[in-house]
């Protein structure tokens, strides 16, 4: 594929600095995209929507490596950066942050205020300087190196193994450290602070009173008709016990659970020891309870 | 169009990522925004391979994206444990290097 590029384009030799009418339009489609996403991750409050929003900004500059003769890039920064590095952002932010959106407080007054103007002041220096700068500049453009020998996946390849040899080995050291690294600060032992405790440690701190309560939470309750999280569980007299209630689910209310609770503390309509052998007693007394649940 | 135009882009998006790193609380949203810079200035090295015609810009690139990888995973890293200890991902709460 890459190959096929390099012969389409060692094909069609063009003039120094010849842009094609196709890469201006995928410019113009492509970098404000780029830019939407950038403001879109800057301005989103909460953190996943962020991560998203970078997606598509490392999206189109990938798009943009390859429409700018270099395949290879492009495609390593898909599979890489969009692919590895932001669904490793993802999770993270699954795992630490995600309820948290950030806060709207400014600790240091009047720091969006500055950092705003500081950063439209860098924008215009550096798109003055490169504007001002590079006007007469050409490009000679990489056909001559993306068509010879093998193309552009060859040549980056032949340049990392004779040019950038020793920066390569160096790379894996330092990729060797990261995996270390990473493993060290994410390894919590049972011994480390802030370790998982054993069942038996945890028995006793809750006796000792460390914790709210010595027993762990109720669970939801279970009636005939639901099991679901929703459900509240209920206490020896019928009321509910607060605690079963998770506080970020929203809790089924304990009206809809009326014939279970009638059944249950036995104020509701009894059925006989003939039940089983008279199907009609217990489905009418069933469809009643059915009519009183919707 | 010229190449130039690439390099206006990358600017712009250098400075939407310098901007968050200062503005944003969550540290996870603050990574982004460097992984942000670290990639306008990937597409900055891109076009000067092809300003020069020469494919050391892109080797520059990759070497780039491999020390960017390296970092995401010690940085994330650090957040967690750091999340772990303090129960919170704000830069504002992160005020001592340990516990």
């Amino acid at each position: 594929m890459f190959t096929h590029a390099g012969l389409l384009l060692a094909a069609a030799p063009h003039p120094a600095g010849y842009v094609s009418p196709g890469e201006t339009i995928a410019f113009w489609v492509l970098g404000p995209l780029a830019l939407a996403g950038a403001l879109g991750m800057l301005f989103s409050r909460n953190a996943v929507h962020s991560a998203l929003w970078l997606v598509l900004t490392m999206l189109s500059l990938g798009m943009l490596y390859m429409a700018q003769q270099a395949p290879f890039l492009g495609f390593v920064q898909i599979i890489v950066y969009t692919g590895a590095i932001m669904m490793l952002f993802l999770f993270v932010l699954m795992m630490v942050g995600r309820d948290a959106s950030d806060s709207v407080v400014e600790v240091l007054r009047g720091q969006r205020l500055w950092a705003g103007i500081l950063g439209v002041g860098l924008a215009g220096l550096i798109v003055g300087i490169v504007a001002r700068g590079l006007t007469a500049v050409t490009a000679v453009g990489l056909d001559g190196p993306n068509s010879a020998n093998g193309g552009n996946v060859s040549q980056i390849g032949r340049s990392l193994f004779t040019d950038f040899l020793f920066p390569f080995e160096l790379t894996s050291a330092l990729l060797i450290t990261a995996a270390v690294g990473a493993m060290v600060l994410a390894y919590t032992g049972r011994s480390a602070k802030g370790g998982k405790k054993t069942q038996r440690e945890l028995v006793v701190a809750r006796f000792r009173g460390e914790h709210a309560r010595p027993s762990p939470l109720p669970g939801p309750g279970v009636f005939a008709t639901g099991n679901s999280v929703a459900t509240p569980a209920l206490l020896p007299d019928g009321s509910i016990a607060p605690e079963s209630l998770s506080e970020i689910i929203e809790a089924t209310p304990v009206t809809e659970y009326g014939p279970d609770l009638a059944e249950v503390s036995d104020t509701g309509e009894r059925v006989g020891a003939r039940a089983l052998t008279e199907g009609s007693h217990t489905e009418s007394s069933y469809e009643e309870s059915e009519e009183v649940r919707s | 169009m010229t190449p130039t135009y690439y390099l206006l882009l990358s600017a712009l998006l250098f400075a939407i990522g310098a901007v968050g790193v200062l503005v944003r609380r969550n540290a996870i949203v603050v990574f982004m925004c460097i992984e942000l810079m670290l990639n306008s200035v990937n597409l900055t090295l891109v076009t000067f391979a092809r300003v020069n015609g020469s494919l050391s810009g892109q080797v520059m690139a990759f070497f780039v994206m491999v020390v960017a990888a390296a970092e995401v995973v010690v940085g994330l890293a650090i957040i967690m444990s750091i999340f772990r200890t303090r129960r919170s991902a704000s830069i504002d709460d992160t005020n001592l290097l340990k516990y």
